[in-house]
């Protein structure tokens, strides 16, 4: 898939409410084509961020670009994007066909050409045949698939989704967020996904972007976001971490010597000084082992069996760790003394 | 696909905005030079609908002569910064509008030529300078000139739009023109109609006989012992105004309050049988005017009534005029004002979760001590809210002190004998307009800051499963004791009303008879002239029903566009606009009389004696009723719903249309009813500004009333009634039943989740 030049523009944009600061100084670009999540818990103001690229915000200061088109004071209705609603806000008085209409008929299209559009629209999302139905006659993941439809057919620069799995039951959620990654791909879309479930988000991406308190705290893809976090904060977020302290050395080149308890390890130093370091260790990352073989001595406290791995608890010098081993085969109880090793993959060194 | 998808998006959502936001700048620059070189610039007083201008001596009549004309030819240039206001903004239409420049230049012509209009009306009056610093510097007496008239008109509002439009331009309110546009009108026009009138009274107090600021006599007409003596305390003479309505409104708040609740647990909390007939009964005065309940108190307990006749034949006591003063008008305010804490009452004991309530029960606490420590305090902020209300509607009231109010002066009436009695005092009337208004807005005040965050009503939108606890005992009997006096008392008067009307005299000749009914609505066939309204009320009745019908449609347009700006949109200083629009609830019609006599007599806006000026009157008196209906209705209404429609493409005006209002009907009737039923029922305010060619039928009965004419009072009365029964009727009809041409479209969810 080529990219062709920047879809989203964000440069340096604030925005207030009153005196508080919703979104502050933030930038970045999107990619056509690219499907980008902002990922953050609630408050951090990627929910800002998304309508301000919509125009339903305006950004109290700072330059917003679509298609490389200034449209920082534009309103909504003259924005070419499209947004997939929470609540999917589908018009209760009108049939699905109206709904899915809307858009082409606002932008002055001759009828045919709307009725033509919208049942395209219905059949990409599999919803031909639903036409004459109102929104309360469809169920929740139809009507989902008739907000998505409404907003595909007016062919927008960008196309915006805000937590749109929130209100669909567990089961359906997953087919539903592939539903929607398979139509980006095969679509080229350029989407915006806001969400705050980061295995929704690692799951639907290309690139996340993840925002704390207002501002970004770590860009990329999803691989990069998981396996070298940049900040305490994404470590958490992002998947599980034990976050713990070790000491730093830094050597020449890009790497440093971290030193844990008794291990040593070698790890890309990420800028940090030497001295007092955390280390976002990833429960899987920690392999459990009898006393006989070398490691952190560590006491088994809890040990909760989850059919396909099991969760551990395990009291050592650097604190209490949590593990996820895969290793059904070697089961340790509660109470069993244990060394710890560490894999290579799942662990580094992050800013506080 | 790339490249077919970014080119197709480029032919569906073209630069229609732009293109828009220049066909809108036009438009309005459009009507502002057809105001300018065509329309008559100033008021004529043949009326706003008589177009007899067109051929009597238009364009080069002095009273008949557009903006431009008057300039060239009756040398008024101070009208000459209007023209270069109105043509400047010419220079950036064709500009791209996200150049700051167009922003600044439309605010600048906007605001500027705005500001002249308004200060060149006020400065120059009929008869030359307006004010004395004026004439001392310029000379007197300096031009003269009329009110202004609908050139002026449609250059204001050009000149408003261009504001808001620039406005807009710079981000204001998400950039929606629309939005702004609407904003701007609303405070204007409340400046205009609420504001400025209410700041003339105070300008009016503040004067004495020679027009001079004199602050001494100020003082001393709000002090005087008229307003504010208690010797009713210690001896048999009359305590001050002020102290009088006060009381009276301590009373009548207390009476609806209880009066209220009992009716309101009777027909929630009980097994009682015809709870719906309770509630049509207690809906009754609200399409009722006002004083007609005073005035079937009259019949009943007047000195010729049916009671003191009884008495009278019974037991031999002389007939006396008893009812009139305090009782009578305490009385009549209490029937007519129960039905409001009625209606605020149900809802807070809907309010109440039942779960709380079996809560209780299951911590052991009986039913008597379960609604005493839970129920009735849960309840106790609405019951204060049904309190405040009955206070600020007994001190506004009119009506009823008028017909029943004797030798017990209250503030609302002697407002109006300041104004229109012998004495005739303008500036003693501004001074207890302002006492009133203190007491009003210090209730209204209090209700919202002190109230407003204290509502327990727990209604979550969640399921509330349990089962309203039923009522103890004691209680059951103390609402039936205190409610069924009220309704056997309610169908008496009603009774009243329709019966009074066919009889010869009441108290003193009860034949049956149809001559009040022919007095008032006969009518007469002449070959000459064809069809005749011969009856007497048939002008006041027509004038009656177009002005409320004129004025129905715009009060709830306008209350459900300024609800919409209170629950969509975010702007600064909403809090204020807020507590602004409702503010004309809280001032009392009579004020909103004398304020628009006094600021609408003369020019710049020049409308007493024309219906344009009830027309005025009405909106922004029911508005606030529009208000309430519409942010009820929309705070149900998901927000994502006009978002959705803006991001498709919609400008927010289309949106307000196809998506908000079909999904508003409920509200917008509720809305249209009020507005003209109110309307309709209207009497303070009215009878300062109703003329010979627009009478209304309220200030016609009411001199009827007062000529002791009761019968045909009393016929034309039950004949407003039906007439606004078949009204509302009609309007349910109209606006209510097209929504329902689809299946199951109000079980939709519309409610956003998180």
């Amino acid at each position: 898939m080529t990219s062709s030049g920047t879809a989203v523009e964000f440069q340096n944009v604030t925005k207030a409410f009153g005196t508080v600061k919703a979104v502050r100084d933030v930038s970045f670009q999107i990619q056509s084509g690219e499907l980008v999540t902002l990922l953050g818990p609630s408050g951090c103001g990627k929910t800002t961020t998304l309508r301000m690229i919509a125009g339903l915000e305006m950004a109290t200061s700072g330059k917003i670009l679509i298609g490389g088109r200034d449209v920082t004071r534009l309103p909504a209705t003259d924005r070419d994007v499209s947004m997939v609603f929470q609540s999917y806000a589908l018009f209760p008085h009108m049939s699905v066909m109206q709904n899915v209409g809307y858009g082409l008929t606002m932008s002055k299209l001759p009828k045919p050409e709307v009725e033509e559009r919208a049942q395209a629209g219905l059949k990409l999302v599999g919803l031909s045949g639903y036409e004459q139905r109102l929104p309360s006659e469809l169920s929740g993941g139809q009507q989902q698939r008739v907000a998505v439809a409404r907003a595909l057919v007016l062919e927008p620069e960008v196309l915006l989704f805000d937590e749109p799995l929130s209100n669909l039951d567990a089961k359906l959620r997953r087919h539903v967020r592939e539903e929607i990654r398979d139509l980006q791909q095969e679509l080229n879309l350029t989407v915006v996904y806001v969400t705050h479930d980061q295995e929704e988000a690692l799951a639907v991406s290309d690139r996340i972007i993840v925002m704390k308190e207002a501002v970004i705290a770590q860009e990329g893809t999803p691989h990069q976001l998981y396996e070298t976090p940049q900040s305490r904060f994404v470590a958490d977020f992002i998947g599980d971490s034990n976050l713990v302290t070790g000491q730093l050395e830094v050597a020449v080149g890009d790497t440093g010597t971290v030193q844990l308890a008794d291990l040593s390890l070698v790890l890309p130093h990420q800028g940090l000084l030497s001295g007092s370091v955390t280390v976002a260790i990833r429960p899987e990352a920690i392999r459990l082992q009898p006393p006989t073989e070398p490691g952190i001595p560590g006491t088994v406290r809890k040990a909760t069996y989850l059919g396909g791995h099991m969760d551990y608890t395990v009291e050592t010098p650097l604190g209490e760790l949590f593990v996820m081993d895969p290793l059904m085969e070697a089961v340790h109880e509660a109470g069993t003394e244990v060394h710890l090793q560490l894999k290579r993959r799942g662990v580094s060194l992050v800013r506080d | 696909m790339t490249s077919s998808s970014a080119s197709a998006s480029l032919r569906i959502r073209g630069a229609g905005g732009a293109s828009l936001f220049r066909h809108t700048l036009l438009f309005w620059l459009g009507l502002g030079w057809f105001g300018i070189l065509i329309l008559p610039w100033y008021h004529a007083y043949d009326g706003f609908w008589s177009f007899i201008w067109v051929s009597d001596g238009w364009p080069w009549d002095d009273e008949y002569a557009p903006g431009v004309l008057q300039i060239l030819w009756f040398d008024r240039v101070w009208l000459v910064p209007l023209l270069v206001l109105l043509a400047l903004p010419f220079s950036v239409v064709w500009r791209p509008r996200t150049h700051p420049s167009v922003s600044r230049m439309l605010r600048f012509c906007g605001g500027a030529g705005l500001f002249w209009l308004f200060l060149q009306g006020f400065a120059i009056g009929l008869r030359g300078w307006n004010g004395e610093w004026l004439l001392a510097w310029l000379g007197s007496p300096g031009p003269a000139q009329e009110g202004m008239g609908y050139g002026a008109l449609l250059v204001a509002a050009c000149f408003l739009f261009l504001f808001t439009q620039g406005w807009s331009l710079r981000g204001g309110v998400q950039g929606d023109g629309f939005v702004t546009g609407t904003i701007g009108l609303n405070l204007v026009l409340v400046a205009l109609f609420i504001f400025y009138p209410v700041s003339r009274i105070l300008f009016s107090a503040l004067l004495n006989e020679d027009d001079q600021l004199s602050l001494a006599l100020f003082a001393e007409k709000l002090t005087s012992p008229r307003i504010w003596q208690l010797r009713c305390l210690y001896s048999e003479l009359s305590c001050g105004v002020a102290w009088n309505s006060l009381w009276l409104a301590v009373l009548v708040g207390a009476t609806t309050t209880v009066l209220g609740l009992a009716f309101a647990l009777l027909v929630t909390r009980t097994g009682v049988q015809g709870k719906k007939a309770i509630r049509a009964v207690t809906l009754l005065p609200i399409i009722t005017p006002p004083f007609v309940i005073g005035l079937a108190i009259i019949l009943l307990f007047g000195r010729a009534g049916a009671f003191n006749s009884f008495l009278h034949w019974a037991f031999d006591i002389p007939p006396s005029r008893w009812v009139y003063g305090l009782p009578g008008v305490w009385f009549a305010q209490t029937m007519a004002f129960t039905p409001i804490a009625f209606m605020v009452l149900i809802g807070v004991v809907e309010g109440v979760s039942p779960s709380m309530e079996e809560a209780a029960q299951t911590l052991r606490a009986s039913k008597w001590e379960t609604f005493r420590t839970v129920s009735l305090p849960l309840m106790r902020p609405g019951i204060a809210n049904a309190f405040l209300l009955g206070f600020i509607e007994s001190l506004a009231d009119f009506g009823n002190p008028l017909v029943l109010g004797g030798s017990y002066e209250v503030l609302s009436t002697q407002i109006f004998f300041a104004i229109a009695g012998a004495q005739s005092d303008q500036g003693m009337a501004a001074v207890l307009a302002l006492v009133l208004l203190g007491f009003t807005l210090t209730t209204f005040w209090i209700q919202r800051r002190w109230l407003g965050q204290k509502s327990y009503v727990s209604v979550t939108g969640k399921g509330d499963a349990g089962v309203p606890v039923q009522l103890p005992r004691r209680v059951l009997w103390g609402i039936g004791s205190i409610a069924a006096p009220f309704v056997v008392l309610s169908v008496t008067l009603y009774g009243m009303i329709l019966f009074g009307g066919f009889v010869e005299s009441w108290g003193y000749k009860h034949n049956f008879t149809l001559k009040h009914y022919a007095d008032a609505f006969a009518l007469g066939w002449s070959d000459e002239f064809g069809l005749m309204w011969q009856g007497a009320a048939w002008n006041s009745f027509w004038t009656t029903l177009q002005i409320s019908g004129i004025s129905a449609p715009l009060t709830a347009g306008l209350g459900l566009l300024t609800a919409w700006l209170l629950t969509r949109q975010r702007f600064a200083g909403k809090d204020v606009f807020e507590f602004v629009t409702m503010l004309s609830f809280a001032i009392p019609g009579t004020i909103i009389g004398i304020g628009y006599i006094l600021a609408f007599n003369v020019p710049p806006v020049e409308i007493t004696g024309t219906g344009v000026i009830l027309v005025v009157c009405f909106i922004f008196r029911n508005m606030p009723t529009g208000i309430r209906a519409g942010v009820a209705s929309m705070a149900q209404l998901d927000p994502s719903l006009d978002e959705a429609s803006l991001t498709l493409g919609a400008p927010s005006g289309t949106t307000l249309r196809k998506i908000l209002l079909p999904l508003l009907r409920p509200a917008l009737i509720a809305a249209l009813v009020f507005s003209f039923v109110r309307a309709m029922t209207a009497i303070s305010a009215v009878i300062f500004l109703v003329s010979a060619d627009y009478d209304m039928a309220t200030s016609y009965i009411l001199g009827r009333v007062e000529n002791a004419d009761y019968g045909l009072a009393i016929a034309y009365s039950s004949v407003l009634i039906v007439v606004m029964l078949l009204v509302i009727g009609l309007i349910q009809a109209a606006v209510g039943k097209r929504q329902l041409g689809r299946r199951h479209s109000e079980t939709v969810n519309l409610g956003g989740a998180g």
